[in-house]
């Protein structure tokens, strides 16, 4: 006998119901239909809890306290202040969303070969993805985005442009943050993407961002994700990428900072002859908590995946890799590789990770991998032997052990800043 | 520049007592070649110089250039000029070994007050001393040890040995796993570091190698302790005889 009990609501769920019903969003009919959806999806599932399976080693309902109001929407002058300072690669096409909102005003003249539109400019089609209790991302996000980029990336690009999307907070106070950008890179199409995310410290604010990207026939892309916010903050992240045939993307993703992070990668690799390799680098220190779940459902035949994630733990840090590859029955010569290996540097830190192969296919290659290491005490040693003291021969071969993923990345540039962020993430520890 | 006395030290994991009261002095500018068999102490007694932590010191003492060695890190005695080079050197995927060559010759300079090597500076350095021990430029690009050969790890740790200008060398059984032609490469980049203010010694358990690096003493080693001294005429002797001779002989 069963009685469904239903949980009382947090104050984070309250909050959200509460907040929806106050708010005027923006969005036509068909956007403010799929808000209600959303919300009244929330309503019934509340925020995942271990027991949902995809949020097992990330209890969201627990770790997520508050909801909050919208931030604010910048003027040109404020957006400028918010960007000014914030170094990131000078030849980059930079699109700023400052506090949730695509500020066009500080947009250089867009290249011929992108039509880029704020999402709230265009038509509603900017609503989808499920509505399971599973995916609280795209719900809050589907809710509460207040904006976004359109993108159409057409077959002239060049793989010299480098598009950067910059997602800077800069409000003094705790607020949210929820944009959703849906970007379609053309048949034949090639573009690199630079998507950063940025914010102060000591702010407990609310970062929750969905992409959507389609990439169509013989197209390629390089996907970089660089999350660097505020060391309070909460950042709720989804990727979620159609593959066309004979597409190439190449995701690079490097957590650095936040108080807790779910970064969703989900990509379908839904035509023949493409290929996906995701590189990752997590790290994960103070208290915080670092989740990185990818699922990868290769549906047709002769496609081929790589992913390889590198973790440091350390402190007081939780991490968390959950990756899963789908292979359905007719997709034959599927080529799946993942593995994630992670480094535990102090007595208090952990690291979960769960590999998961769904495979329904006969005739697949599928390997994955998961380690989990201290440094190697002989290394230690035959660095110190030549006079390097401890803590630097330490850094060295967490390092070595990090930038490993970074090899693949043919931009000198890009992998230097990238490069310097796991530097800067190493200086702070003691 | 080394003393060692009453030298008794145990692996600390499970206590088994490997040193039982080892002496030797190394003068400067001495070339020290220490013999012995298997599991007499040789690599222990160079591990234990070099500091590395499995070890415990339970009696004894090490003197080196007027320094309690033992009481120093091991960052600290490679700083103060002592050089292990490995019997097995260590292969460190992703650290580029030219990245490694100047992080240790810049934080060993830096420990002693010295200004660190600029790269154009370092560069040359390298490239000269490489030279000399027909080492391929192009394999310092690779990471330290990576994918290395037996012969090229030797070399690579002669080259080290070469740039880190130590002040007290010790090699363990650096022959091991050379080829003749290796062999002398090697002994010839030992033999252009020889210099009155510069000591080495060689643990070996071959006399082979001290055809190439002529010691001016040959110490054996059985059980923790040197049984007997000499000067290489012991190491001919010992390679007549075998180990078991000498050390009944010595008993």
């Amino acid at each position: 006998m069963n009685i469904q009990t239903t949980r009382p609501r947090t104050e984070a769920e309250t909050g959200f119901l509460a907040l929806f019903d106050r708010l005027d969003l923006p969005g036509d009919n068909k956007v403010k239909t799929a808000r209600s959806e959303a919300i009244a999806a929330l309503a019934i599932h509340g925020l995942p809890t271990r027991r949902v399976e995809a949020w097992h080693y990330t209890d969201l309902r627990t770790m997520m306290h508050k909801a909050l109001e919208p931030a604010s929407r910048p003027d040109k002058a404020q957006a400028e202040i918010a960007i000014g300072n914030r170094n990131w690669l000078d030849d980059f096409f930079m699109l700023p969303i400052v506090n949730g909102h695509y500020i066009p005003e500080l947009v250089d003249e867009i290249p011929e070969e992108l039509i880029i539109s704020a999402l709230c400019d265009g038509e509603s089609a900017f609503i989808d993805g499920s509505l399971d209790a599973d995916n609280a991302i795209n719900i809050l996000n589907t809710a509460f985005a207040t904006d976004g980029l359109s993108m159409i990336v057409d077959e002239d690009c060049s793989p010299d442009l480098t598009i950067g999307i910059a997602h800077v907070y800069s409000e003094d106070q705790p607020a949210m943050t929820a944009t959703r950008n849906n970007i379609v890179v053309c048949d034949g199409a090639s573009a690199r993407f630079s998507e950063r995310f940025v914010g102060p410290d000591n702010i407990e604010y609310h970062s929750n961002a969905v992409t959507n990207l389609w990439l169509g026939l013989n197209s390629k892309a390089r996907w970089v994700i660089c999350q660097e916010e505020g060391d309070q903050a909460t950042h709720l992240g989804q990727l979620n990428v159609t593959l066309g045939e004979g597409a190439e993307l190449d995701i690079y993703v490097i957590n650095t900072g936040s108080k807790l992070v779910r970064c969703e990668i989900n990509v379908i690799v839904a035509g023949e002859g493409s290929h996906l390799n995701i590189r990752g680098v997590n790290l994960v220190g103070d208290k915080s908590h670092v989740d990185v779940t990818t699922v990868l459902k290769h549906n047709v035949a002769n496609t081929t995946s790589s992913q390889i994630f590198r973790n440091v733990s350390t402190e007081q840090g939780t991490g968390v890799f959950q990756g899963q590859i789908q292979v359905a029955q007719i997709a034959q010569k599927t080529d799946a590789a993942m593995a994630c290996n992670t480094l535990l540097l102090s007595d208090e830190c952990s690291f979960s990770a769960k590999p998961e192969l769904e495979i329904f296919a006969d005739d697949v290659l599928c390997a994955h991998g998961a380690t989990i290491a201290d440094l190697d005490e002989n290394h230690l040693f035959y660095l110190m032997a030549r006079g390097i003291p401890e803590r630097d021969a330490r850094n060295l071969l967490v390092k070595a052990f990090l930038e490993e993923v970074l090899e693949d990345l043919d931009d000198e540039a890009l992998s230097d800043i990238l490069i310097h962020r796991i530097d800067r993430w190493l200086d702070a520890r003691q | 520049m080394l003393e060692i006395k009453n030298l008794h030290a145990r692996i600390a994991e499970d206590d088994t007592e490997i040193l039982r009261g080892l002496d030797l002095a190394v003068k400067p500018g001495e070339v020290a070649a220490i013999m012995g068999p298997n599991g007499s102490g040789k690599s222990t007694l160079a591990y234990i110089l070099a500091g590395k932590q499995d070890y415990e010191i339970t009696k004894g003492s090490i003197i080196y250039n007027g320094q309690n060695l033992l009481e120093m890190d091991t960052h600290e005695r490679a700083a103060a000029g002592l050089f292990l080079a490995f019997q097995y050197p260590l292969e460190i995927p992703g650290v580029p070994t030219m990245t490694f060559l100047r992080t240790a010759i810049n934080s060993q300079r830096k420990q002693r007050g010295e200004d660190e090597l600029m790269t154009p500076d370092f560069l040359r350095f390298v490239k000269e001393k490489a030279a000399a021990l027909k080492i391929d430029m192009a394999m310092l690009k690779r990471p330290l040890n990576v994918g290395f050969s037996g012969g090229e790890k030797k070399r690579a740790e002669i080259l080290q040995m070469a740039l880190l200008e130590p002040k007290l060398c010790v090699l363990d059984e650096t022959d091991s796993g050379l080829d003749i032609d290796a062999l002398k490469v090697v002994s010839e980049g030992v033999n252009a570091l020889r210099s009155p203010d510069r000591s080495v010694i060689v643990i070996t358990h071959y006399q082979r190698l001290l055809d190439y690096i002529v010691p001016d003493s040959v110490h054996v080693l059985s059980k923790g302790r040197i049984i007997k001294s000499g000067d290489k005429s012991l190491a001919l002797e010992l390679e007549n005889k075998g180990y078991t001779d000498i050390i009944e002989d010595a008993a």
